[in-house]
């Protein structure tokens, strides 16, 4: 039981399921726009940016640093750091740290990508490195 | 198309209640749109505009035929918690565009006996909904965030609450009416790092109503007269996660144009309603709206600035969201009773600010750390 996945699948749409695709795969996608360059987190068909339709999808190393957290010391499921993370391709992005010690997070530490199961696709953690 | 002067708030009703089991939550409407209008010295007849926001059981169609209202003009923004400082600026509008003459605004809710109504997740659902996103890891991250970059304190924090608890003493419905120290607050249990209990607000059932109406009717009435000099409305969000910085709010973009539209400045304030679901909302506030230099609200609030009698900026003299009330988790509509109050020269004469012509309303509504709006109001005592 303890293999039990803890966490909600994706629901999906046509927008995104490329997305959820790739993560099944291992791969960490975020989105690009052709037309200004700029990247953008999570993923959407027109730049946010620029309005263009022009975006594409690009493979993240899914590395970067914490921006900032918060640890929520208790709640039905035990307790969990939110966070969001500053990708090394420049988007910032909404996430919980997991695998580490929940206490010894800090602001500026390097962090990467890992996925967790679900009944469906799997979803992006981030865990500290080094 | 200005708002100056042009809509006068004529009626308020908080409700006494802070624990309703036994009452519905279309009843708290009711009986807060009851007692505003009573308030005012108007009737239901009278009314020919309605505000409300999600709370409203079913929404404004239902909520509007439970009230017996004949409308000419409705409006149910949903902003969260500031839902109802939008809608006072949107009542201001559609009255001095001539779309209504008498217009109701109404929040209810029972947080504290029921289920919190499950929370709207939009676009993002997929990209955010796992990560439990809450209103204390979200102000939390905030937090933290404010406290890397400026090195405010978790002292400099409990500032708020502790004027927020001298208010309170006097007000006979606080839901905590015990006054707090510094460290009262700091050795409270940590909920969200590094927010503790005592930085966060109090859930409470209630609601509250006001009534907003032309300068024709208003002055036709026996009350103190406030009027609406100013309203602004804003929104912030990650924004596709581009520039992602936690440390302002959409005050920055809701306050400017309100300050503009009834020119005045932070200085010329004598009192300040602003919305304090969390300590670091208070904070990060009062530097979005100009009180202060952005990094400098912790010591601003540290030298006791917000405790009425004592301070430059009078806040909160009800007790607020950290003490008194938060009906339905949606501290908007208080705030602005309580600036009428004081406009009136109503609030308690322990807390009252002498000679109090002209205060300010601002609150956000959403999660602030993740996406929320904001909004602010100027009203002046004629
Ligand atoms: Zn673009």
């Amino acid at each position: 039981m303890t293999d039990k996945p803890k966490y909600p699948a994706p629901v999906g749409n046509p927008e995104t399921a490329h997305f959820w695709d790739a993560a099944k795969q291992g791969k960490f996608l975020i989105k690009r726009c052709t037309a200004c360059r700029e990247p953008h987190y999570f993923p959407r068909s027109i730049c946010p940016v620029c309005f263009s339709d022009q975006t594409v999808w690009e493979e993240s190393k899914g590395e970067g640093v914490i921006y900032s957290y918060s640890l929520m010391r208790k709640s039905p499921t035990g307790p969990y750091a939110i966070g969001y993370v500053t990708l090394d391709e420049g988007p910032s992005l909404l996430t919980n740290f997991v695998d580490c010690d929940l206490t010894a997070l800090k602001i500026g530490q390097r962090v990467k990508v890992v996925f967790k199961p679900t009944d469906g696709a799997p979803l992006p953690f981030f865990t500290p490195v080094g | 198309m200005t708002i100056k002067n042009k809509a006068y708030i004529a009626g308020i009703y908080e409700h006494p209640t802070r624990h309703a089991p036994d009452k519905s939550t279309a009843q708290l409407h009711a009986e807060c749109a009851k007692g505003a209008l009573e308030d005012a010295g108007l009737t239901k007849a009278d009314v020919d505009g309605y505000f409300c926001a999600g709370d409203a059981p079913g929404g404004v169609m239902p909520m509007a035929d439970y009230l017996g209202l004949k409308l000419r003009h409705l409006d149910s923004t949903e902003t969260g918690g500031c839902s109802y400082i939008i809608a006072l600026g949107h009542a201001a509008e559609a009255i001095a565009a001539g779309k209504c003459s008498v217009a109701l605004i109404t929040l209810a809710g029972k947080p504290r006996t029921g289920p919190m109504p499950p929370r709207a997740f939009g676009p993002e659902v997929d990209f955010e909904a796992a990560y439990g996103a809450t209103t204390h890891n979200a102000y939390g991250m905030c937090a933290m965030r404010h406290m890397h970059e400026f090195g405010t304190t978790s002292e400099q924090l409990a500032w708020v609450k502790v004027a927020a608890s001298h208010h309170a003493q006097y007000n006979p419905h606080a839901m905590l009416r015990d006054v707090v120290t510094v460290e009262d607050v700091i050795n409270s249990p940590m909920i969200s790092d590094p927010l503790h209990r005592l930085d966060c607000c109090v859930v409470s059932d209630g609601g509250g109503a006001l009534v907003v109406t032309t300068p024709e009717i208003a002055k036709s009435l026996k009350r103190p007269l406030v009027r609406m000099t100013g309203h602004g409305e804003s929104l912030k969000g990650p924004n596709g996660g581009r520039k992602l910085d936690l440390t302002y709010s959409a005050g920055v973009w809701s306050g400017p144009p309100a300050f503009a539209e009834a020119g005045v400045t932070p200085k010329d304030i004598k009192y300040a309603s602003i919305y304090d679901s969390f300590t670091i909302t208070v904070v990060v506030q009062l530097e979005d709206l100009g009180f202060c230099a952005k990094g400098d609200g912790g010591k601003f609030v540290a030298d006791g600035n917000l405790i009425s009698g004592v301070g430059k900026l009078p806040w909160n003299t009800d007790g607020g969201g950290l003490c008194n009330n938060h009906p339905i988790n949606r501290g908007g509509i208080t705030k602005i009773i309580e600036a009428v109050r004081q406009l009136r020269g109503e609030a308690h004469p322990k807390v009252q600010v002498p000679n109090c012509d002209l205060a300010l309303v601002h609150g956000t509504g959403g999660l602030l750390g993740v996406r929320h709006a904001a909004s602010t109001a100027i009203l002046e005592r004629v």
